[in-house]
């Protein structure tokens, strides 16, 4: 981090980051050297099929390693401070939920049963800050109106609460200690569409009055375009393409990205979503070169070989249509299928 | 959340009856502290004739007579020092003539068990000389003998065999207190007298007496083979009784269940090693191994409960915890505690062991009697604790004196009571607990 004005704007940049379990099968390369970077009140959204490894960088991030763990490398910086760098104990109590606070998946599940939930949300503050529990049980409260979940709920146990409000208690939990950012892994995954769109209106409140920065973990392309400042789309553990929410979903480039976005079924229109022949590969031997190729509709031969992240349009795509005269090919191909 | 508990606990009258029960004992344990002092408890507990003196042998308790047709007797004491019956003091010249007259009431359906006086002479150099007389409600006169008591003294009828002779060989006791010519022998009810005439011949002699004709029944109690005073034991039994199974309870479970989170927990090698102690410990024979520290080392209550401890802090409840914790380490709100930061003690304190207390619970509180009756056990087959009085120690007792052969029921039966009652309160309490810290057996 040289570059001193970046420091300000930039919250967190995350370069190189791999991770790899040890199965009895093999290494599974769920991060496989993953870049990108994330502003001050900005929410990136990374987008992906189950099994791509969205989850895996979510829990690197916030080192939440399982036993497993065959490798674990890169930098993460936050606010220009090398996290990687700090030992598993400063760690957890300088940077988990003081500064990065997460919302697991399946957060319905996340609480536990034999503690009030009220007392489970006031957790964070008495272990990071040393509050009293009566006033880290106010904070809570204040944090239970913020969600939408009623007041009186902070006497009860997860299992008298119904899905959504557990996920907003959930949410409660990651904002009670005020982080710089929270990641949250498919925090509308197993909620019905009005609870969907209730909190992910939440969320934009949030952001917005609080100025806080999102990670949004999901596979649920319509809802998180709610949200969405930028787009991260990752493949086999790569991130394939990041950039601008907007011009993302206008018109993305990477060929796994278009097929992603023509198979979100559209209303008022005859065609039928588009789906991607074959599977996504194994993790545990990932092909040479692009990972997308076997299923890609626009393969070339230069796809044997592992391609190179450029800059397009403002955005970073991972792949050889965008080297040199490529370029124009990939955006007239796409422009032409939309018509 | 004690509040609530309370609240929660009182709508089962299982746990309200369990809960008066413990309470009871509670309070038990804490009178005989409060009035008994633990050193006074063994000086009276080991102490010969000396301290019991006053009391019958295997004596049933008072309490019997109210399930019976024919009432037994319990004991008359009457002691001259303490202003019982009469004492007249005549100076005849030289001499001193002391009448003591010991009048009592007897209205029971059975004779006494024995008749003893004892004399407190004071004299110099020549003893007192008494002449003792009975005098029965119906008028008759009957001369017992004569005695000169040296100092302190204890003139007892059944040894006096001149006596036995002018009574025809009948035991004193049943002799004297006979409606004459009756067959089978009926006591005589009515107001005894028994009259000690007695020549002091020192200036500065004097003479006090006891009498004592000891009765069938004795106490809350009874007495036991050496006169002992059950009620001590019974007393003394209660925080014993409790305080070795709670620890040994509590030290066992809790301990278990922090050793098997741990292992859980951080895993690899220490999970290893604590299972393979477990493994060990599993096939070691507790109860020959608590005989040979019983027999070569130490009888003592305290060294037994710590080695009873030992042997069960890796016994087969780790393997059990271990498979919970296994399960709940990988739920989601482990690593949602990992997530914000939970360190590994706050994980397992607050987040790993609460998911077994609902087990947890029921089984220490059903663990509590079962220590109890463990040391009730081992004190039956010899290896109670030789100083302290405990319910187990009573029980073997009256086994090794043929109590259930003879007939002394309640020797037996009362610390069997007790220990029985302690297990139910304990149980009832138990099981109401667990519905109650459970919140997911709610509503069932």
């Amino acid at each position: 981090m040289a570059n001193r004005s970046s420091i300000n704007s930039t919250l967190l940049q995350v370069s190189e980051l791999v991770l790899h379990f040890r199965t009895s099968k093999g290494v599974v390369q769920a991060v496989d050297g993953v870049n990108f970077t994330l502003n001050a009140n900005e929410a990136v959204v990374i987008i992906g099929e189950s099994g791509c490894g969205k989850s895996s960088l979510a829990k690197a991030i916030l080192r939440l390693l399982p036993r497993n763990v065959h490798r674990y490398a890169g930098k993460t910086f936050l606010y220009g401070l090398d996290i990687m760098a700090l030992s598993d104990e400063e760690f957890r109590r300088t940077i988990r939920w003081n500064r990065i606070a997460m919302v697991p998946q399946a957060a319905m599940n996340a609480l536990n049963p034999v503690t009030r939930v009220g007392d489970q949300v006031a957790e964070p503050l008495m272990i990071h800050q040393g509050m009293k529990k009566a006033r880290a049980l106010e904070k809570a409260v204040e944090m239970f109106r913020l969600v939408g979940v009623p007041e009186d709920f902070v006497y009860r146990y997860a299992f008298e609460l119904s899905g959504g409000m557990r996920q907003r208690v959930a949410l409660a939990m990651a904002l009670v200690t005020s982080p710089d950012l929270i990641i949250l892994d498919e925090p509308t995954s197993a909620l019905d569409v009005l609870t969907q769109a209730n909190i992910m209106n939440q969320l934009k409140r949030i952001k917005k009055e609080m100025g806080m920065s999102f990670i949004l973990i999901t596979h649920d392309i319509a809802t998180s375009s709610e949200l969405a400042d930028r787009v991260a789309v990752m493949y086999a553990g790569q991130i394939v393409e990041v950039g601008d929410a907007q011009r993302f979903f206008q018109e993305p480039l990477h060929p796994y990205a278009q097929k992603l976005m023509a198979s979100v079924p559209r209303l008022r229109e005859t065609k039928d979503p588009d789906f991607i022949v074959g599977q996504p590969p194994s993790l545990i031997n990932p092909p040479a070169g692009c990972r997308f190729a076997d299923r890609c509709h626009r393969r070339f031969e230069r796809c044997a070989e592992e391609p190179p992240t450029v800059e397009q349009d403002g955005r970073l795509v991972k792949c050889w249509l965008y080297i040199e005269d490529g370029v124009n090919q990939g955006d007239a191909d796409y422009s032409r299928r939309q018509d | 959340m004690i509040r609530n508990a309370w609240a929660d606990l009182r709508q089962y009258p299982s746990a309200i009856i369990g809960l008066l029960i413990v309470i009871l004992l509670v309070a038990m344990a804490i009178y005989t502290l409060a009035t008994i002092p633990y050193g006074e408890a063994i000086r009276l507990w080991r102490g010969g004739e000396d301290i019991w003196q006053d009391y019958p042998r295997t004596a049933s308790p008072e309490w019997t007579n109210f399930f019976r047709n024919k009432k037994l007797p319990s004991t008359v004491l009457l002691d001259s020092r303490q202003g019982h019956g009469s004492k007249v003091v005549e100076p005849r010249g030289a001499l001193t003539e002391i009448t003591i007259e010991f009048p009592f009431n007897f209205q029971a359906d059975d004779f006494p068990q024995e008749l003893a006086i004892f004399f407190y002479a004071t004299f110099a150099q020549k003893q007192p000389h008494v002449e003792m007389t009975w005098l029965t409600p119906d008028g008759r006169e009957i001369r017992i003998g004569e005695y000169s008591p040296r100092g302190r003294d204890s003139y007892r009828f059944e040894g006096d065999s001149r006596l036995a002779r002018r009574l025809r060989n009948v035991p004193a006791q049943q002799a004297l207190f006979t409606v004459p010519d009756s067959d089978p022998p009926v006591p005589l009810k009515g107001t005894y007298t028994l009259r000690l005439s007695a020549l002091v011949f020192e200036e500065n002699g004097d003479l006090d007496a006891k009498f004592i004709a000891y009765g069938k029944v004795s106490g809350l109690a009874g007495t036991d083979h050496r006169r002992r005073d059950l009620m001590v034991a019974i007393l003394w039994g209660t925080p014993i009784a409790l305080a070795f199974g709670l620890l040994a309870a509590l030290g066992t479970t809790v301990t278990t269940m922090f050793i098997a989170a741990f292992g859980v927990w951080f895993g690899g090698l220490i999970d290893a090693i604590i299972q393979r102690i477990t493994e060990i410990v599993l096939i070691l024979p507790v109860l020959p191994i608590l005989i040979m520290v019983g027999t070569f080392y130490s009888r003592s209550i305290w060294v037994i409960l710590g080695v009873v401890i030992l042997l069960s802090i890796f016994g087969s409840a780790i393997k059990s915890y271990r498979a919970i914790f296994l399960q709940v380490k990988e739920s989601p709100y482990i690593e949602a505690a990992r997530a914000y930061g939970a360190g590994n003690l706050r994980i397992i304190g607050r987040y790993l062991t609460p998911r077994v207390i609902p087990l947890l619970i029921p089984q220490l509180v059903v663990l509590i009697p079962s220590y109890v009756f463990l040391e009730a056990s081992l004190a039956v087959l010899g290896l109670g604790d030789p100083v302290l009085p405990t319910w187990g120690k009573v029980i073997d007792d009256a086994f090794r004196n043929g109590a259930l052969f003879n007939g002394y029921y309640y020797w037996v039966l009362q610390p069997a009571a007790l220990l029985i009652v302690t297990g139910l309160g304990f149980a009832m309490v138990g099981f109401a607990l667990d519905r109650v810290f459970n919140p997911r057996l709610r509503g069932l």
